[in-house]
């Protein structure tokens, strides 16, 4: 259709509706009060995240410009003595290694659990189910931490033997017999923490499987865990894997429940089972309230960090869900 | 090979409602038979019925004897899943799993059954394809999602995951309803070709699409809102669509109900 064609080629123009983007346009006030909200809403979104941003990196380069040492590779954190020497190592290998031990931990059970909610229980059985994982997740992570230090700590004490005496060959599960308040403890703590979440993301995604999808892997005569395998899991996938991902960014940025479980040493160790390493967060924690102005700035540094590092974990999911973009449900 | 259905006084529930009651009828191997009525009459239930997939649904069951030639799909023992690898089916919107290639879609059911060779399973999805008239579209692009494909395309790599199994029937309800009518042809072909290999069972709205493919037409209707369905009469489709033997079959098929 060519659209420069004169109005006068109709003999009988007929009102038309406006052509979109067109200035004359008519508005509502309404229409025009509520874009003016909303895109408020937007920009002030972008506003604070840059400013958070940019507090971040104006302090954290006032102390990263003064650090004497490695700031990425440094062992140490001495921000008290002349010339400071401090580094994000330790904190780094903490923060990971208990999120990823959380994730090892947390994802297949979640995933187990809500299939299980979404194709094997009793709709009975599922509600109240679900709700007590509801209620799980709105326990303060303080109360986590206490519970932690109380009951989970100790009792480890008889998993950690046997962890050493079975796999502590490994290096990766030998113990000293410390306190357990080790990166492992850190880990199965956070694992219950962020299991809520991923069971209910989870959830969603597999409740909204389409019913024909499962019926085409029923009528072919799969069993239930054939059709689970064969339409609601790879249906879920993308959705696992944000799922997922939230829990890890919960996992990454926990503070009180990790403090209060582990006995920090800023060193790295080879074993998950004797006590000692830190945590980003543990460490703000733990130092801030005593810190000086610069101490504090380089607790701010290594906030950075992990903020830094949230960026790009979220990156990753991003990635892995639009590489299987072609294949997901989305456009069946 | 094809096989033949013997169903006798056959009654579906979900729950407590009563969804179909009393259905008899034989269905011949390597023909087509047709199943028309309004919306609601049970048509589809009773196709669930002959493969077991109506227990799926919460509260569904069944009482009375589906036999497959001589074996009693509800007999006492049976499998249900061994049931469904007998008897295909073919559904109303074309379900291809999105996140499979077309190759994978067709050796979906042939993966279930066990472990295939690559090579032999190489030759069943094409012959697979070819049966079902959509090799030469796809041949390729076996590595690409089903879900690329249009809608009669996908309805005959439906197909073709159907048959790859080499059930002794297929069942396909409202198998067109979803398509644009060269598809429709495309696949009222398709039944015309199957039926040489298959008992095949269709449920239809379009009474053309009946009158067309099928060897036998069987009519259901139900007597009011909340009665079960019955089965009023089955016969040659050439007799139904000119001169059936009940009144409410011919007031049905020329537009006059109630």
């Amino acid at each position: 259709m060519d659209i420069t064609t004169p109005d006068t080629q109709e003999p009988h123009p007929a009102p038309r509706p406006p052509a979109p983007g067109r200035k004359h346009t008519a508005t509502r006030p309404g229409d025009r009060i509520f874009l003016g909200l909303s895109r408020g809403a937007g920009i002030l979104l972008l506003v604070i995240m840059a400013a958070i941003a940019a507090f971040l990196a104006y302090r954290a380069s006032l102390a990263i410009t003064k650090d004497h040492g490695n700031f990425l590779t440094t062992l140490e954190w001495n921000t008290g003595v002349t010339p400071p020497v401090f580094g994000i190592a330790v904190l780094a290998f903490g923060t990971v290694v208990s999120s990823v031990i959380a994730m090892v931990l947390a994802v297949p059970v979640a995933v187990a659990i809500a299939l299980f909610l979404t194709h094997y229980a009793p709709r009975k059985v599922s509600g109240p189910i679900a709700y007590v994982i509801d209620l799980l997740a709105a326990v303060p992570s303080i109360v986590y931490g206490l519970w932690g230090a109380l009951v989970l700590v100790p009792n480890l004490n008889g998993l950690f033997g046997w962890l050493d005496t079975y796999l502590g060959w490994t290096g990766v599960f030998s113990w000293d017999g410390g306190a357990p308040r080790s990166m492992l403890t850190v880990g199965i703590l956070l694992a219950i923490m962020i299991l809520p979440i991923i069971t209910n993301v989870s959830r969603e995604v597999f409740r909204q499987v389409p019913r024909m999808h499962e019926e085409a892997a029923l009528a072919l005569g799969a069993t239930r865990w054939e059709v689970v395998r064969m339409a609601v899991l790879p249906f879920g996938r993308s959705g696992v894997v944000s799922a997922s991902m939230l829990g890890l960014g919960r996992a990454l940025g926990e503070t009180m429940a990790v403090a209060t479980v582990l006995s920090p040493d800023f060193l790295i160790h080879g074993s998950l089972l004797n006590p000692g390493g830190g945590t980003f967060a543990q460490n703000i924690a733990s130092k801030f309230s005593e810190a000086s102005e610069f101490g504090r700035d380089a607790l701010i540094a290594s906030g950075l960090v992990l903020f830094v590092i949230t960026l790009l974990v979220n990156g990753a999911a991003r990635m892995i869900i639009a590489r299987r973009k072609e294949y997901s449900g989305a456009n069946a | 090979m094809a096989k033949r259905i013997d169903v006798s006084g056959l009654t579906a529930y979900y729950g407590s409602h009563k969804a179909i009651e009393d259905i008899s009828m034989t269905v011949e191997p390597r023909s087509v038979t047709a199943f028309i009525g309004p919306s609601g009459c049970g048509k589809s239930t009773f196709l669930r019925t002959l493969n077991r997939m109506h227990e799926v649904t919460p509260g569904g069951r069944v009482e009375g004897k589906v036999l497959l030639d001589d074996e009693d799909l509800y007999g006492a023992g049976v499998d249900p899943v061994a049931v469904r690898r007998e008897v295909g089916m073919v559904f109303q919107r074309p379900n291809p799993f999105p996140t499979m290639s077309i190759f994978d879609n067709v050796a979906a059911g042939l993966r279930l059954n066990g472990d295939h060779r690559k090579s032999e399973l190489n030759d069943i999805v094409e012959r697979s394809l070819k049966g079902a008239n959509l090799w030469n579209e796809v041949k390729d692009r076996l590595n690409k999602p089903g879900s690329g494909l249009s809608g009669g395309q996908q309805q005959r790599l439906c197909i073709a995951r159907a048959i790859a199994v080499e059930p002794k029937v297929l069942l396909m309800d409202e198998p067109c309803s979803a398509l644009d009518p060269i598809s429709t042809l495309a696949i009222e072909d398709l039944i015309g070709e199957l039926k040489e290999r298959f008992t095949i069972v269709i449920v239809t709205h379009n009474m053309q699409q009946a009158a067309r493919v099928s060897d036998r037409t069987a009519f259901f209707n139900l007597a009011g809102v909340g009665q079960p369905g019955k089965l009023i009469e089955i016969d040659e489709t050439e007799r139904i669509f000119s001169n059936p033997s009940v009144q409410a079959t011919e007031d049905y098929i020329s537009g006059r109900f109630g």
